[in-house]
């Protein structure tokens, strides 16, 4: 740039000669010099403010396209963020006791068809017909025929079927992953486990729901996707309950009975370490229910355990007695008239035998004498009776975690008169659940503490309010003894050497379904309790419609058919245990030495 | 002078920079893909490991043993348990010392059965259990 001089030599001659102002002329050359760079400094402000807002244009242009991009694709997890154990899990396994799997889930894969796509329907169909023989080639070529742009067929399939329709070579023939429940112990603990359907279904995931058991009541723990690596832990044990089951279905046949039902339960936490009902199914392919017109205890769904709701029968005695004694109405030597039969109105309370004019506490227990333990009742009063079995748990359906027991509720008398006080005292007029006897017995043998029924491990569990002194308790486990061991006493095929067992048995009529009772169908029940003198396990075992035929005769009576089966059971169950077998010291025990 | 070497090395840092941060970018997208497939891997390893804990419960299941318990009854002998195999302490035999005797005879010991074969020395209450 050319600098023009402020004072140019021939301007300022000029100027002096014309007598000017040279000044002047420096002025005005500062001034255009001015104006000049002024010009200049604007040229490049505007440049800069351009730069500026083009840099702006861009920052702005930048975060919105990203956040249409954003917004238009599908989300996805950050890469960098590394989750924790669970990847392939959906639904938590279930085990036993000591870990053994019962539950767990298995990936099969799902077979649905897209006819749109597919090449040679009519060998596909052909195809597939061969491989699943259940289904039909010409309603598969109708399908892939038809208008229908989807369609399952079949919900899942093992991998080697899998492969088969993958060497047809069919497009139109898909696999969407499925995940299946699986018991791998089949039929073992059927009715616990219960069962388990698909629920929403789509083409990459179905939802996994119990129908029933403890798939059923505990479904959203199971499904919680946070607990999912974290097993549901039972009180069942898997070894013993299939010993209980074995067993159990051996006396089903032997007793010629339609149905069997036993439970064990530790005597102090009201955990159920089996839970058996015969007959049973398989979990891991549940038939579906009866439809109407069946009595639903027909059903092998059907969880007598829990379900079957009866008269339970002269195994409710020691309950009479035990009140009678917790009331300080009689003591275990107290005479009681057994004079019979008691008439009131139209209603006769009779003995099976009859057992003279009078018993003992004891014996009324022992030899199971109706009359007499009328008697305790009309001494116990309606009141304290309807109190004292509603703290033993007899007036609610029992708190076990399966669905099936929120519905089976104790049928209790409309109106709790004398005699419903009477006959309740041995075991008819009302009725409960196998599962409720278990529980009212553990809670009365323990020691007098309340026990829960559980199905759950759940750490330690303390003891519950109590229901009867430690004295009445262990007079009333004395009182089961003897009817095991006494040689008049009705359970005397109970006697396990060196388990020391103590029970009651129960025989009840069946009622008709139109009022009224059969005089050849009855309910045996065994209620046990070993071993008695230090109680850890109670064990009930039911029998529905049970015969044998002794010597030309025959016989229902649980002392025939139910306390075999329980002894048999808690032969093979006890070592299993645990419990070592201990030998009796002769004598009476020191429980029975109390005095009044 | 020092204003152009400055914006010379200012350049160099720059590239250098970008440089790296190109590099970290590559090694990042890499390590991330490499956890992408341990997880795959993970995923496939914990699904054949439900497989095997399914298939050792289904072969484990007690029905299975106890039929084939039954049907190796003659080679194994195996009967479920009884309240009779449970002995006493004093019905096993012990080492003994060394220089002395050898071992008890192998027909003292319990059998299977919990039966006591012969009688032991001293266990006078060893016939509690027959």
């Amino acid at each position: 740039m050319t600098r023009v001089p402020l004072r140019p030599l021939a301007r300022i001659l000029e100027a002096r000669e014309q007598g000017g102002d040279p000044d002047a002329i420096e002025r005005e050359n500062k001034h255009r010099r001015h104006e000049e760079m002024r010009d200049r400094a604007r040229l490049r402000a505007e440049g800069r403010l351009l730069v500026l807002a083009a840099m702006f244009f861009c920052a702005f242009v930048t975060v919105g396209v990203r956040m249409g991009m954003m917004s238009s694709s599908v989300p996805s997890e950050p890469r960098a963020y590394a989750p924790g154990a669970q990847i392939s899990q959906t639904r938590a396994d279930i085990v036993d006791r000591q870990g053994r799997l019962m539950a767990t889930n298995f990936v099969t894969h799902a077979l649905y068809a897209e006819p749109p796509n597919m090449v040679d329907p009519k060998y596909a169909a052909a195809e597939l017909a061969k491989i699943f023989p259940d289904l039909e080639e010409d309603k598969l070529l109708a399908q892939f025929t038809g208008t229908r742009k989807f369609l399952w067929i079949k919900p899942q399939i093992s991998p080697e079927q899998k492969q088969a329709v993958h060497d047809i070579g069919e497009p139109g023939l898909l696999f969407g992953p499925r995940e299946m429940r699986l018991y791998p112990n089949g039929p073992v603990a059927a009715h616990i486990m219960g069962g388990a359907r698909y629920g929403e279904q789509a083409v990459q995931a179905a939802e996994l729901i119990g129908v029933a058991g403890i798939e059923s009541a505990f479904n959203e723990r199971l499904s919680d996707p946070a607990r999912a690596g974290d097993p549901l832990m039972l009180t069942i044990d898997l070894t013993i309950q299939a010993a209980v089951e074995r067993v159990l279905a051996g006396g089903m046949t032997v007793m010629n009975a339609k149905g069997a039902a036993a439970i064990l339960m530790d005597v102090h936490t009201g955990e159920v370490v089996s839970l058996a009902s015969l007959p049973d199914f398989d979990p891991n392919d549940r038939p579906s229910p009866l439809t109407t017109g069946f009595d639903p205890s027909e059903s092998p769904l059907f969880n007598r355990a829990v379900q079957g709701v009866y008269e339970l029968g002269s195994t409710f005695k020691i309950f009479a007695s035990a009140q009678a004694l917790e009331m300080g109405i009689v003591n275990p030597d107290t005479m009681i008239d057994t004079r019979g039969p008691i008439r009131w109105g139209k209603h006769r309370i009779n003995d099976f035998h009859d057992y003279g004019a009078q018993l003992s506490v004891t014996d009324i227990i022992v030899r199971s004498s109706n009359i007499g333990t009328a008697r305790l009742a009309q001494q116990i009063g309606a009141a304290n009776q309807r109190a004292f079995l509603d703290q033993l748990g007899f007036t609610k359906p029992t708190a076990i975690q399966l669905t099936e027991a929120s519905g089976a509720k104790p049928l209790l008398p409309s109106n709790w008169s004398e005699l419903s006080t009477m006959t309740i005292s041995y075991g008819h007029g009302m009725s409960a659940s196998p599962l409720h006897l278990a529980t009212a017995y553990a809670s009365l043998l323990n020691g007098g503490t309340r026990v829960t029924p559980t199905l759950v491990r759940t750490g330690p569990v303390a003891p519950g309010p109590r229901v009867v002194s430690e004295r009445t308790s262990a007079i009333s486990r004395d009182m089961l003894r003897q009817v095991v061991s006494a040689d008049h006493g009705t359970a005397s095929f109970a006697e396990v050497e060196g388990y020391r067992v103590g029970g009651k048995t129960g025989t009840a009529d069946k009622p008709k379904p139109r009022g009224g009772y059969y005089d050849d169908k009855v309910i045996a029940t065994f209620a046990s309790v070993f071993p008695a003198d230090d109680p850890k396990y109670v064990l009930i075992v039911t029998l529905d419609e049970p015969v044998v035929t002794i010597l030309n005769e025959a016989r229902r009576t649980a002392g025939f058919t139910a306390v075999p089966v329980a002894a048999e059971i808690i032969r093979r169950v006890a070592p299993l245990l645990g419990l070592k077998p201990e030998i009796e010291q002769p004598g009476p025990l020191g429980v029975t030495l109390t005095s009044n | 002078m020092m204003r152009s070497a400055f914006y010379v090395l200012a350049t160099l840092a720059v590239m250098g920079l970008g440089y790296w941060a190109y590099v970290e970018n590559y090694k990042t997208q890499h390590a991330l893909d490499q956890v992408e497939d341990l997880q795959r891997e993970i995923g496939t390893m914990r699904e054949k490991l439900v497989v095997l804990k399914a298939e050792w419960a289904y072969l484990n299941r007690p029905d299975r043993l106890r039929d084939l318990a039954e049907m190796n009854y003659d080679r194994l002998g195996l009967l479920p348990l009884a309240p009779e195999q449970f002995g006493k302490v004093d019905q096993i035999a012990y080492p003994q010392e060394e220089d002395d005797l050898p071992f008890l005879a192998s027909d003292d010991s319990i059998d299977v059965q919990g039966n006591l074969v012969g009688t032991i020395d001293p266990s006078p209450e060893g016939e509690d259990f027959p």
